[in-house]
């Protein structure tokens, strides 16, 4: 397991870069932490790594959001008002799962029993200063 | 048609809500039935056996019926059907232009698909005959942020849009660490109004010099950290002040930007639009603000801002006057872009 001190927005745009560079068709990251850790600002991070170029917003209101403008297709999930799996499902999930894009899931812990083997967990949690973070991946 | 009058039916499902309307002749709403406001388990009873506000698909034939049925009228007397094509939630969106898709080619009522921030400026028009566009629109709900230059009725330009948060998703967010539940932004609103508003300075979020995009996410996180620090040191948090103080941080940017976009498109005013029209620091604010630039406010009632048939009925009745329907082939559009990708409703 990786542990990564992000010291700036500079430090999270370097570790999203990263992130994208091992991304494949079928990748799931899921985002952990705390509201205000910096999920969204990480995902936006790895999205800009992938390439994409549209204008990028949070995906807590619509759950989802969809880009097409990267190397790869991104689906950007923030599950946190999803209440059950039957939500889900009706949402079309899995189709999203098995697409052959990546998948950026915020609150990924609320879902943690569905999700794949092999799925990424990224945790970012609050460092010592109010505008650091540490960020796990494992 | 109906005692002379133009007919347009509203479906709305693109996110929570399952929503129809009825309008005659595009201002004089005959029915208007979201689901999370009738209780369907008690009208028909217990044939759903569960209704969740995202189930769309339980919910439409239910709320179909009863927006006819309060509009007292038959299917036949629809001149046209608007639906919300995008953007939103793939299986949400597909529940409602599926199920207009089924009716119009049932029925042979021809079929408009509509941009869910088109329909929410369009709002405007119903009860306010006053405005035609050009206009400026600032859209403001859970799930965008949008100051848009409104050039025709299917003509839009984005001035500026979050870059992060929505608006009402950050008075959510903030609702839940100050302990009053998700969504709390219309509670957010009414404990602000028992607090200070200069109590605590949280950040102010202009971006760039000149930028008309917004960021909320750094005033979220500011309220986090000043909530984080108070209980190391172990003082007590007075709520309704961080309420006040997180509303005035957001409502002054807001203010600000939108009084930008009016000074640089000389417009006469400003229709706003989206659920969190319906806050009252907000509304307020602006009125204060346009008062004293002699500009005009125009706002829907709180049933219109919110999400509802009504408006996707008040923008396909503007569509359907321009010729603008669609075919039987309208797919839905997760990622819609308003400025751009309006006529992949009308191919």
């Amino acid at each position: 397991m990786d542990r990564i001190i992000l010291k700036n927005t500079e430090d999270t745009a370097a570790l999203g870069q990263r992130i994208a560079d091992g991304l494949k068709p079928g990748s799931i990251i899921a985002l952990v932490g705390p509201l205000g850790a910096g999920k969204t600002t990480l995902a936006q991070a790895i999205a800009r790594g992938l390439g994409v170029s549209e204008r990028m917003s949070s995906p807590t209101f619509t759950i989802v959001q969809e880009y097409e403008s990267g190397r790869l297709p991104l689906y950007h999930f923030d599950v946190y008002r999803v209440s059950d799996e039957d939500e889900l499902f009706e949402i079309g999930f899995e189709e999203y799962l098995h697409s052959g894009g990546v998948c950026l899931i915020e609150w990924a812990d609320l879902i943690d029993d569905i999700l794949p083997e092999e799925t990424v967990w990224v945790r970012l949690e609050y460092g010592e200063h109010e505008d650091e973070r540490i960020c796990a991946i494992e | 048609m109906k005692d002379g009058k133009h007919i347009t039916m509203g479906i709305e499902s693109s996110c929570d809500e399952t929503a129809i309307a009825v309008l005659a002749d595009g201002r004089e709403i005959l029915s208007n039935v979201i689901s999370s406001q009738i209780e369907i388990h008690k009208e028909y009873g217990g044939v759903v056996p569960e209704i969740a506000s995202r189930h769309h698909l339980n919910n439409i034939p239910f709320v179909f019926q009863k927006a006819l049925r309060e509009a007292n009228l038959g299917l036949t007397e629809v001149d046209e059907i608007g639906v919300t094509a995008g953007p939103g939630l793939a299986g949400a969106l597909l529940m409602g232009t599926a199920f207009a898709k089924a009716v119009s080619a049932a029925s042979g009522v021809p079929l408009v698909g509509v941009h869910h921030i088109q329909a929410h400026i369009l709002a405007n028009t119903i009860e306010h005959p006053d405005l035609e566009p050009p206009f400026l629109s600032l859209v403001v709900s859970g799930g965008h942020t949008h100051l848009i230059e409104v050039l025709g009725y299917n003509e839009f330009k984005i001035l500026g849009a979050t870059r992060d948060d929505a608006v009402g998703e950050a008075y959510d967010k903030v609702a839940r660490v100050i302990g009053l539940g998700y969504p709390g932004g219309p509670k957010v609103d009414r404990l602000a109004k028992e607090g200070d508003p200069h109590a605590i300075e949280f950040k102010r979020v202009y971006l760039e010099k000149d930028s008309l995009d917004f960021s909320f996410s750094g005033t979220k996180t500011g309220v986090i950290n000043y909530l984080h620090s108070a209980q190391q040191r172990g003082e007590e948090v007075k709520a309704a002040d961080v309420a006040a103080s997180f509303q005035q941080a957001v409502i002054d940017v807001i203010v600000d930007k939108a009084m930008w976009a009016l000074d640089r498109t000389g417009y006469a005013g400003l229709a706003a639009a989206g659920g969190v029209a319906c806050n009252s620091a907000l509304r307020a604010a602006l009125a204060a603000a346009l008062e004293s630039r002699g500009k005009k406010l125009w706002i829907p009632s709180p049933i219109l801002c919110t999400d509802n048939g009504a408006m996707v009925a008040a923008a396909a009745y503007r569509k359907a006057r321009l010729g603008l329907f669609a075919t039987d082939r309208l797919d839905c559009f997760p990622g819609l872009n308003i400025e751009t990708q309006l006529y992949k409703l009308d191919e």
